[in-house]
């Protein structure tokens, strides 16, 4: 409860002195429009947004979770030998540095029009930290445990099991808590070509120079953001606070 | 059946001949010689860095040697080595109990069976108010009891320590040393324990052997002269201080 009131403070101070610099004219309100009007937005639109919001949400949740799986999945894999590291990994490395706005005209002839284009652009903005995070958790097993489970001729499945994951597993959870938020990023970019969740709302409204609706979207997107991070780390408590130092107070 | 002989039975007799490992241009041992009995409690001595810690993991096969040859009598009999790491080593995840019963799960042995080994282990080491306890609720000492009863669920015929107690206060490091000490006792294993210490080492050790700086030659291989059965009380010892004073003196000669 003392965190979430922290986390509220600067957001409730900046809110106010947006409002107070657009009242007193020192921002043009068709630039940024008072934090009321996008609240009296949220409220007047709040089926169509509401609507909106539900989809993002499925095609960001979804991707999240496809790009969890899988960014594990393909981690295990890659540490399972040096070449199969030097081999695929550039591949891994693919997906961080392609521009998702770049390649989402392709999802959309791909995919066709509607949530399997959002699910693969959000797929595809956050898989590389669940990759990248799970990777180094996985091959920076303390030395000294892996010669106790070679002492006791451990099989490969049953060092990875019982021991490499276990230990990466604060490792892969800050990947997921990064994939999280790009997983709603790549929603809303694959909605704006591809969608009709806030990615379409944020783009129909910017072509009507609505940016109180723009923000209104914005606004709701960070929500869902701050969803996904705030569940990731519910998990990640249940699952360390026994044992890692990130999880205990 | 004599208490000698059953030792002899439930121990391990080790033959090192003509060891070399280098790590590139560094040799660290270099044709080093060694016999260990069977049931022998062998301290090895040395300065940092001079390659003990290195000796310790080849004897456990856990680093591979350039030449020369190792032969263990019994050979082949599986799980006849246990170690205890400088650290404690333990996995945070688990709890105390399932940290000493992870040598069985990993060999197949069932839930209940191993979990059941692993109490009765950890009472003997005095831990069973531990049990459900995770490692990072858990004192240093408790922690290096815990490592200790992981090393003795699987009734190893040979034990190698690599200076386990090193990081403990001293009054901890004295009660774990008559700990361990009696442990040899009761179990007839052989045990091969490596420290700077030479206190801990004269008051271990049936056995001491003292490396040299580089390439861990021997420079010193002696039986020491104290009762089997040590207390406190052997430390304030006049024979205790005589062999201290010889394996100072070992430890203080330049290579």
């Amino acid at each position: 409860m003392r965190k979430t009131v922290s986390a509220a403070i600067p957001f409730v101070v900046v809110t106010l002195l947006v409002e107070g610099l657009v009242r007193a004219g020192w921002i043009q309100a068709f630039l940024v429009p008072p934090p009321s009007a996008v609240f009296q937005t949220i409220l007047r639109d709040w089926p169509e947004l509401s609507e909106a919001f539900a989809k993002t949400s499925a095609g960001a949740i979804l991707g999240f979770l496809l790009s969890s799986l899988a960014g594990v999945a393909i981690a295990v894999f890659l540490s399972s030998s040096r070449r199969v590291q030097d081999a695929f990994y550039p591949y891994a490395v693919f997906f961080q540095t392609v521009p998702i706005i770049a390649i989402a005209p392709l999802l959309v002839i791909w995919f066709g029009y509607g949530l399997r284009t959002v699910v693969a652009s959000a797929f595809i903005a956050s898989i590389f930290p669940v990759i990248a995070n799970t990777l180094d958790g996985i091959l920076s097993t303390d030395p000294a445990l892996r010669d106790l489970f070679r002492l006791y001729r451990a099989s490969p499945a049953a060092t990875l099991w019982k021991l490499r994951f276990p230990a990466a597993l604060p490792q892969i959870l800050t990947g997921l808590r990064i994939a999280g938020g790009l997983a709603v990023i790549g929603a809303i970019v694959g909605e704006f070509l591809g969608g009709q969740g806030l990615g379409s709302v944020i783009d129909i409204a910017r072509t009507q120079q609505r940016t109180d609706k723009v923000f209104a979207a914005v606004l709701l997107a960070s929500v869902l953001g701050l969803a996904l991070f705030g569940l990731i780390n519910i998990v990640s408590r249940l699952v360390l606070r026994s044992w890692h130092v990130s999880e205990q107070s | 059946m004599t208490e000698a002989s059953i030792a002899a039975d439930r121990s391990v007799a080790l033959r090192l001949s003509g060891i070399r490992r280098a790590f590139t241009d560094l040799v660290v041992i270099d044709d080093l010689t060694l016999d260990v009995a069977a049931g022998e409690f062998l301290a090895i001595l040395g300065p940092s860095g001079c390659g003990k810690s290195t000796l310790l993991r080849v004897i456990a096969g856990l680093i591979s040697i350039d030449s020369g040859t190792l032969d263990a009598e019994p050979s082949g009999a599986k799980l006849q080595t246990a170690f205890v790491f400088q650290d404690a080593n333990l996995l945070p995840w688990l709890t105390v109990l399932e940290n000493a019963a992870l040598p069985l799960e990993l060999t197949g042995v069932g839930g209940a069976e191993r979990l059941a080994i692993a109490s009765r282990v950890l009472a003997e080491v005095g831990l069973s108010d531990a049990e459900s306890r995770y490692p990072a609720q858990l004192s240093g000492g408790m922690r290096m009891r815990v490592s200790l009863a992981r090393a003795l669920v699987t009734e190893p015929r040979l034990l190698l320590l690599d200076e386990p107690f090193a990081a403990l206060d001293e009054i901890t490091r004295f009660r774990l040393e008559v700990r361990l000490r009696d442990l040899w006792i009761e179990r007839g294993m052989t045990v091969i324990f490596v420290t700077h210490s030479i206190t801990e080492a004269a008051f271990l050790a049936n056995r001491a052997v003292v490396l040299t700086r580089r390439g861990c030659h021997i420079r010193l291989d002696r039986r020491l002269a104290l009762p089997q059965v040590r207390d406190n009380q052997v430390r304030l010892s006049a024979p205790f201080a005589d062999e201290m004073k010889l394996l100072l003196g070992a430890m203080e000669e330049e290579d």
